[in-house]
C-alpha cells in the first residue's frame, strides 16, 4: 500500500501559486514546497506542472532545479517526474556508471509490473532517442548482457496461474545449472527472463523444498563475479520484492556512510506503491520504525521530504 | 479481428507448425511497428495465458531460439536519428562474423543477434548501406545460407524486396498453398500503402491468374490510397 497522504480538498491552481510564491524572492521556502508536492500523487503532480507552465510560462522542474540543491533537490527531481520517466532516468544513470554491475537496472526490470516496464521502455525512447535494450547492449557484455537484455525486454504474463509440474522441473533445471558452479547461463537466463512472476515464485519454492536452502543463498559463494551477482539480485527481486527493498534500506541507513541515492530511490519509487508493506517488513526486522532510522541518518529539507513521503505529517 | 489478435494467432500457429514456419515469426516481428508488436504480445497474453517469449524459449530447441526470442522482445526506437560511425563499425562487425565464423553458427553469434534485435530500423538500414560499401555484396546476399537471418534483414532493411518475393511466389503457375497463404497474410496485415507499390508491379499477373473474391481483395489493394 502507498504511504503518501493526499488531502481531500485542494486546488491545482492554488498549488502552482503556492510553489511560485515559495520560489520567488530571496531564498526558497522549502517547507511550503514539500507541503504541496510531498502530498500529491503522480497524476496531480503532472497537473500542477501543467498549471505552473500555463500560469508562468516556465517549466516547474527547471525552476526547482535552480532553487533547490543537494540531496533534497535530487529527491524532489525524481519525485516530480512521471513514474515511467523517472525509472527511465534511473536506468540511464545506472548504465552510465563505470561499474560492471547494474543492480538498479535489475531492480527496475524485476520489481515493476510488465505494463510498467513497457511504459519505461517507451519513456526511454522519448528521452534518450534510443531503446533501453540498445543502451544495455552497449554498456554490458557477455552473460551479464544476455541476462540484463532479457530482463529489460521481458513482457511477462501477469496472471496467477501456476503449473506445479513445470515449477518442479525448472527448479531441478536451475539446481543443475548452478551446482558445481558451472552456471549454464543460457538455461538460467531463459527461465528467469521469460516466466511469469507467480510461476517463478513457485519454482523458487520448489527449489527450496528440494534443496533445503534458498536459491539465492546457494549463489552467495561467488560474490565477486558480476554475472552471478546480477543473477542474485534478479532472483531476490523476483522472489520477494518487499524483502529486497527492506534490505536495500537497511544497508543504506547507516549513520556513517548513509547511501542517500539508494534511500531516495526506494522511498520515491515505492511511496505510491507498497512502501507501507516495506515499512512493516523493516519494523519487524529492525525493531524500529523506518521513520526513526530515516530521522537518525538524514537531516534538513531532505529528511523532511522523505518523512513526508513516508506518511508523516510535518 | 483486431490486428493484434490476428498477429498473436499467427505467431502461435507458426510456432506450432515448427521450423518451416519460423519465417512467419520473423515477418511479424520485423514488419510491424514497435507498438504493433507490443500489441501482439499483449493479445498473446490474453489469448493463451502465457507470454510469447516463454512459448518461443521453451518450444524452439534449435540454434535460432535466441534470435527469435530476442526478435519478439524488441521495442525498437522509432526515431530517424542514426549514428553513421556506429553503423559503419557494426557493418564491419557483421562482415567479420560472416566471413570468419562458420556460416551456420552466425545465428547464434551474440554480437550479431544483439545488433540486429536492439537497433532501430533506420539504423539497420544505414548498417545495410555501410555493409554494401565494405563488401561487394549486400548483407542479404552474404546471408544466403542462413535463411532466417536473410529474411530478417530483408524485412528490416528492404521490406519491398521481401514483399515482392511473396507476391512473386504466390502468383506463379505452380504456386503452392503455403505461398498463397503467405500472400493472404501479407494483404490482410500490411497497410495498403506499403504493399501498393509492389502490388502495382504484379497488376498484370493479378488480372490473369487470380479469380473471384480474392482478386477483388488484391485489386482493392491496388486501388487504395497510399
Amino acid at each position: 500500500m502507498a504511504t503518501i497522504v493526499v488531502p481531500k480538498h485542494f486546488s491545482i491552481q492554488e498549488d502552482a501559486e503556492t510553489i511560485r510564491k515559495a520560489c520567488e524572492g530571496w531564498g526558497t521556502d522549502e517547507k511550503a514546497i514539500i507541503a504541496v508536492l510531498g502530498h500529491r500523487n503522480a497524476v496531480q503532480r503532472k497537473q500542477i506542472r501543467q498549471a505552473y507552465e500555463d500560469l508562468y510560462q516556465e517549466d516547474l522542474i527547471k525552476r526547482l532545479e535552480k532553487e533547490l540543491s543537494g540531496d533534497f533537490e535530487r529527491a524532489m527531481y525524481r519525485w516530480i517526474l512521471d513514474p515511467a520517466d523517472r525509472d527511465a532516468v534511473l536506468a540511464n544513470v545506472e548504465l552510465r556508471k563505470s561499474s560492471d554491475e547494474h543492480p538498479v537496472l535489475v531492480e527496475i526490470s524485476c520489481t515493476r509490473s510488465p505494463e510498467e516496464l513497457l511504459c519505461i521502455r517507451r519513456a526511454y525512447h522519448a528521452r534518450y532517442k534510443r531503446s533501453l535494450e540498445e543502451e544495455v547492449s552497449d554498456k554490458t557484455k557477455g552473460e551479464t548482457r544476455q541476462l540484463l537484455v532479457g530482463l529489460v525486454t521481458a513482457f511477462r504474463y501477469d496472471g496467477d496461474e501456476v503449473n506445479t509440474k513445470l515449477a518442479k522441473s525448472e527448479a531441478e533445471e536451475l539446481h543443475e545449472a548452478i551446482k558445481d558452479k558451472k552456471f549454464n547461463h543460457e538455461d538460467v537466463i531463459k527461465i528467469l527472463t521469460t516466466r511469469s512472476k507467480m510461476q517463478l515464485q513457485a519454482t523458487f519454492n520448489c527449489y527450496r523444498e528440494a534443496q533445503g536452502s534458498s536459491i539465492a543463498k546457494n549463489l552467495l559463494t561467488d560474490a565477486k563475479e558480476e554475472y552471478v551477482a546480477t543473477l542474485r539480485v534478479a532472483i531476490r527481486c523476483l522472489k520477494d520484492s518487499k524483502k529486497y527493498f527492506e534490505k536495500v534500506l537497511r544497508n543504506s541507513l547507516k549513520r556513517l556512510g548513509t547511501d542517500e541515492d539508494a534511500i531516495t530511490r526506494v522511498i520515491v519509487t515505492r511511496a505510491e506503491k507498497d512502501l507501507k508493506d516495506i515499512k512493516e517488513v523493516y519494523q519487524k526486522r529492525n525493531s524500529m520504525p523506518l521513520e526513526e532510522a530515516v530521522d537518525n541518518c538524514t537531516s534538513g529539507d531532505y529528511k523532511d521530504m522523505l518523512l513526508s513521503l513516508l506518511g508523516n505529517e510535518l | 479481428m483486431h490486428p493484434w489478435e490476428r498477429d498473436a494467432r499467427f505467431l502461435k500457429k507458426a510456432l506450432k507448425k515448427g521450423p518451416p514456419q519460423y519465417n512467419v515469426i520473423v515477418e511479424i516481428a520485423c514488419t510491424r511497428s514497435s507498438d504493433q508488436l507490443l500489441g501482439a504480445r499483449k493479445a498473446y497474453h490474453s489469448l493463451f495465458n502465457r507470454s510469447i517469449e516463454e512459448d518461443l524459449a521453451f518450444h524452439i530447441k534449435g540454434s535460432e531460439r535466441k534470435l527469435l526470442v530476442a526478435l519478439v522482445s524488441a521495442y525498437r526506437y522509432e526515431g530517424s536519428k542514426v549514428k553513421e560511425d556506429t553503423a559503419r563499425s557494426e557493418a564491419k562487425a557483421l562482415l567479420n562474423a560472416i566471413n570468419n565464423g562458420d556460416k551456420r553458427k552466425i545465428v547464434e553469434d551474440d554480437e550479431v543477434v544483439t545488433i540486429l534485435t536492439a537497433r532501430s530500423k533506420p539504423h539497420l538500414k544505414e548498417v545495410y548501406e555501410q555493409y554494401k560499401k565494405l563488401s561487394n555484396k549486400t548483407i542479404t546476399e552474404d546471408l544466403e545460407v542462413e535463411l532466417l537471418l536473410k529474411e530478417m534483414m530483408e524485412c528490416l532493411c528492404t521490406p519491398q524486396t521481401y514483399f515482392t518475393k511473396i507476391f512473386d511466389a504466390a502468383l506463379r503457375d505452380n504456386a503452392n498453398e503455403g505461398a498463397k497463404k503467405a500472400l493472404t497474410r501479407l494483404v490482410a496485415t500490411q497497410k495498403g500503402g506499403e504493399i501498393k507499390e509492389v502490388a502495382t508491379k504484379f497488376e498484370e499477373q493479378i488480372e490473369e491468374r487470380v479469380k473471384g473474391a480474392y482478386k477483388d481483395v488484391l485489386v482493392g489493394v491496388l486501388a487504395k490510397e497510399g
